[in-house]
C-alpha cells in the first residue's frame, strides 16, 4: 500500500509537470507496454514467497540510499516525496531483510528457496542504476541523483544482510536490462492486462 | 468573523475513519487553516502514510463539516514535507487511543536495526508490560498485532513512525 502511495505521489507530480491534461490515473492505466519505463526487476511475478521477498528486498535496498539522496533534490516536490517515502522505506527494508535472514539462516529447504530466488533475480539488479540522457541532464541541474554514487551504500547493505543470512550472490555476472528503454519481460503483459482491464472495459470509470 | 481557532475547534469533531476515536486534529493530519473570508477557508493536510486510503475520505468529511458551518469555498492543500510522524499525535489523542483499546506509539529503536527488540508495549486492558508482538501488521498497515501474556487479550499497537 505504501508503494502504491509512493507511485501515486510520483505520477501525480509527473502529470502536473507534463501539463498535457493527463491525470495520474491516465499515466498508470492507459499507457502501452513500451511506454512503461520501470525496471524489469519490479515486474517479476509473485507466487514463490522467496522470489517475492528477494525482489522486494533488492528494490528496498536500492530505495533507501535513493530516497536519502533525493531528499536533497533541487526540485522541492521531489524532495518532499523522497522525505515522506524514506520513512516508509526504512520499514520495508527492515521487513524484507529480516525475511532474507530468516530464510537463509533457516532450514535446508528455506535456504534452497531463497538461494534459487537470488539466482533468478540478481541479474535484474544492475538495471536499477541505469541512467539515460534525460537523467544526465536532470543530474546536472541538481534535480535527479547520479545513481552510480548510490552503489557503495547499496552493495554494503546487500552484503551485510547476505552475510547474516549465510547466503552469497550468484557467481554469474550476467546482467539484464531493457525495462528503462520500454522493453519488458513476459510477466509484464500479464500484469498490465490485469491492471488495465477495468479502464479498458469501462473507460473513465471512477471508484 | 470566524477566526482560525474556531476552525481548529470545529475540526476536533472530524474523526479519523480508521481510528474513529481520534480526530484529525489528535492525529496531527491538519497542518494549517486559513480563514480568507466569511465564506472561504483554506485547509492544509498531510497524509499519515503515502498509501493511506483514508485521505480522500478525510477531505470529504472536513468539507462536509465546514459546509455545514456555513463556508462556501473550501480549498485543500496537501503537503508531504515535513513528513508526518507519530510524534505529532496529541497527548489527548494517545489517552483516547488507550481508552479505546489500542496501545499508543512508544519510542522505538531505529528501523534500520535488524531484529532489534520489539518495543515494550503496555497492554491497554490490564496495564501489564508483559506483552509480545504477534505480527508486524495488524488490522491496518499503521498498526501491529500484540498479545498480553498476563490477561491473554490480543490488542492493536499503533506503530511509531518517525
Ligand atoms: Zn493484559
Amino acid at each position: 500500500m505504501d508503494l502504491i502511495g509512493q507511485a501515486t505521489s510520483l505520477l501525480e507530480y509527473a502529470a502536473q509537470v507534463e501539463d498535457k491534461g493527463r491525470s495520474a490515473d491516465d499515466l498508470a492505466f492507459l499507457r502501452f507496454e513500451n511506454q512503461y519505463f520501470n525496471t524489469q526487476l519490479v515486474e517479476q511475478k509473485n507466487g514463490d514467497f522467496a522470489v517475492t521477498i528477494v525482489r522486494q528486498w533488492i528494490f528496498d535496498t536500492f530505495r533507501l540510499p535513493f530516497y536519502e539522496a533525493l531528499q536533497h533534490s533541487a526540485d522541492k516536490q521531489l524532495a518532499a516525496i523522497a522525505e515522506k517515502s524514506l520513512k516508509e522505506t526504512k520499514y520495508h527494508w527492515k521487513h524484507s531483510s529480516e525475511w532474507i535472514i530468516r530464510m537463509g539462516d533457516g532450514t535446508e529447504e528455506s535456504n534452497k528457496r531463497v538461494t534459487d530466488a537470488l539466482n533468478l533475480l540478481w541479474k535484474f539488479s544492475d538495471e536499477l542504476f541505469y541512467m539515460d540522457d534525460v537523467d544526465k541532464e536532470l543530474i546536472s541541474q541538481g534535480v535527479a541523483i547520479d545513481l552510480e554514487t548510490l552503489r557503495p551504500a547499496f552493495n554494503e547493505r546487500i552484503q551485510y544482510v547476505l552475510q547474516q543470512a549465510t547466503l552469497q550472490l550468484p557467481d554469474s555476472k550476467w546482467k539484464l536490462n531493457g525495462g528503462r528503454l520500454g522493453r519488458h519481460t513476459e510477466h509484464f503483459g500479464h500484469l498490465l492486462a490485469e491492471m488495465q482491464y477495468m479502464q479498458r472495459a469501462y473507460p473513465n470509470m471512477e471508484w | 468573523m470566524v477566526n482560525e481557532t474556531t476552525i481548529w475547534n470545529y475540526l476536533e469533531e472530524v474523526p479519523d475513519p480508521e481510528v474513529p476515536v481520534l480526530s484529525v486534529i489528535d492525529l496531527g493530519i491538519v497542518r494549517a487553516v486559513k480563514v480568507i473570508s466569511e465564506k472561504e477557508v483554506e485547509v492544509t493536510i498531510t497524509p499519515t502514510y503515502s498509501g493511506c486510503p483514508a485521505m480522500n475520505y478525510i477531505e470529504k468529511n472536513i468539507r462536509e463539516l465546514l459546509t455545514e458551518k456555513g463556508f462556501e469555498k473550501i480549498t485543500f492543500h496537501t503537503v508531504l514535507s515535513p513528513a508526518w510522524t507519530t510524534d505529532w499525535m496529541s497527548e489527548a489523542g494517545k489517552e483516547k487511543l488507550l481508552a479505546y483499546g489500542i496501545a499508543p506509539p512508544v519510542n522505538e529503536v531505529d528501523k534500520l536495526i535488524l531484529f532489534g527488540d520489539a518495543p515494550v508495549v503496555r497492554c491497554p486492558q490490564c496495564g501489564s508490560e508483559n506483552t509480545k508482538m504477534l505480527s508486524q501488521f495488524g488490522s491496518t498497515a499503521c498498526k501491529a498485532l500484540y498479545q498480553c501474556n498476563d490477561c491473554l487479550e490480543p490488542f492493536d499497537y499503533f506503530k511509531c513512525l518517525r
